[in-house]
């Protein structure tokens, strides 16, 4: 067989048995699961090339500190996934396992901390709270005069993203599963099912060319895409696009372990394995809609927060900036599984702009779920209809 | 000697990585370059963009209408400069 991860427009089958839209960490991670449980055919489409969307422009974090307990539970499970990746899948993702610190810059912040990091431990975490003196111990650079506390957890890590994405892409390929990049999924129904999608070549050669593709099942994996893929169906989907942005500051030899955070202003950053400082923070004021252009105004957010956290980082220089799309929804929970009076629709979405440290273990329980009839509580949880019964979530832990 | 040819110096990249990374099916500059990491160096592209579109061409993939996408700033700008940029908004 071909070391090709892609398929040419012109190989797009008749018929599949799965179409999963979107080719981002989460559509493949859940394409390779279900190839290992012998879901049949799977042809996964990608309105672009590989690590195009979040997948390809996040930060890299991988955390099980979190305030709700179905997300520390899931992320302690793909942390584990993310920790074995490498040696699973032959492919060096960078992963760096020198954890989250959390900084309270008031009292209330701290009560907050101190009831996740209550239930983080209920859960096996090591996470504890600390004070100035140990944040100053764990990161002698940053300014401690406004931290109250913080909540550590040395297990968690950071990650190179896009080498997850290659990864899960090769082993779908050595699967037999066809991922097609560079092409447009309209999704059409037929006797109120799904029955699959008229699809649109985007490459230069071929732009424009058309072929109708009948699934059984489809998976919609489009992150802040998804409200876009869904309207032809007649779905509006609660969820909508929010630009964040993102940059990465000049190398420097390895001095910061932990990755850094603060909820108050939404500042992020650490240390990438190339030496870089990567990091974001919360921006309200942004456009609204899909919008993956960069602002001078993200900088000079960052720059000002980042040089008051960490003053000595002042002299050091951006390099390069860019934004993706997060996919919010209302009550920051994601939205999945099969949707009701949409037979044969499976969602995958509304990750809050935590998909990619999300995707390893929902891939796994996504192909569960749909192959084996498990993890049902869970997908009722985060299923689209909980907005029209009125039961929302709630997790407090979202950064930027 | 073609694993020593040089094609991106910020990155090491080389011009086997090059063909390897086609081989493998990323036949596209975006692609090519989310593999391999030309141009996300100190220079950010500006000294390898042109060759490594021409490679790929050469190599029959598919011809870039534009080049890789900027990222700006167009040149490295210290975090202590950049955060006055937003001092006035308290």
């Amino acid at each position: 067989m071909s070391e090709e991860l892609t398929r040419p427009f012109e190989a797009l089958p008749e018929s599949c048995d799965v179409l999963v839209v979107g080719a981002g960490i989460m559509g493949l991670a859940t394409a390779h699961h279900l190839a290992r449980l012998g879901a049949g055919r799977i042809v996964v489409v990608d309105q672009s090339y590989l690590c195009s969307g979040a997948s390809g422009r996040n930060g890299g974090g991988v955390r099980a500190q979190w305030a709700s307990e179905i997300n520390i539970g899931l992320m302690k499970r793909s942390l584990a996934l993310c920790a074995d990746f490498a040696t699973e899948m032959g492919i060096n993702v960078w992963f760096r396992k020198d954890g989250y610190l959390f900084l309270a810059r008031n009292e209330k912040r701290r009560a907050e901390l101190e009831g996740s990091v209550a239930l983080q431990r209920s859960h096996g975490l090591p996470t504890r709270m600390i004070g100035p003196a140990e944040v100053a111990a764990i990161v002698p650079e940053l300014d401690v005069g406004r931290v109250v506390a913080a909540s550590y957890n040395p297990d968690d890590a950071v990650v190179f993203p896009w080498p997850f994405v290659w990864g899960y892409a090769r082993s779908c390929q050595r699967q037999g599963v066809e991922i097609f990049p560079f092409v447009e999924a309209e999704l059409e129904t037929e006797n109120g099912r799904v029955a699959g999608a008229l699809l649109r070549s985007r490459r230069t050669a071929n732009a424009g060319a058309e072929h109708r593709i009948r699934a059984g099942l489809t998976i919609l994996a489009t992150g802040a895409w998804s409200p876009e893929v869904a309207r032809p169906l007649g779905l509006e989907l609660p969820n909508h696009p929010h630009r964040h942005e993102i940059c990465s500051t000049e190398p420097l030899k390895p001095f910061l372990g932990p990755l850094v955070a603060d909820l108050e202003s939404g500042l992020y950053f650490s240390q990438s394995m190339r030496g870089e400082i990567v990091g974001g923070i919360s921006n309200n004021r942004v456009p609204d809609g899909l919008d993956q252009r960069s602002s001078l105004r993200f900088l000079g957010l960052y720059a000002r927060e980042l040089t008051r956290t960490m003053p000595i980082l002042g002299s050091v220089r951006v390099l390069r900036q860019w934004a993706g799309c997060y996919d919010l929804t209302p009550d920051g929970s994601p939205i999945v599984g099969r949707v009701d009076g949409l037979g044969d629709l499976v969602l995958l979405c509304g990750f809050m702009g935590h998909g990619f440290m999300m995707a390893p273990i929902m891939g796994l329980l996504t192909a569960r779920h749909l192959m084996k009839g498990e993890e049902q509580e869970l997908f009722d949880r985060w299923s689209l209809s909980r907005f029209e019964r009125g039961e929302l979530l709630a997790e407090s832990m979202i950064l930027g | 000697m073609k694993d020593k040819t040089i094609v991106c110096r910020c990155e090491d990249v080389t011009l086997h990585q090059v063909d390897e990374a086609m081989a493998r099916g990323h036949r596209d500059l975006e692609s090519l370059k989310r593999y391999t990491g030309f141009g996300t160096g100190f220079c950010q592209g500006k000294q390898c963009v042109a060759l490594c579109a021409r490679l790929l061409v050469e190599r029959g993939g598919d011809p870039p209408t534009r080049p890789i996408t900027p990222r700006p700033p167009v040149r490295p700008l210290a975090l202590a400069d950049l955060a006055l940029l937003v001092e006035d908004e308290g």
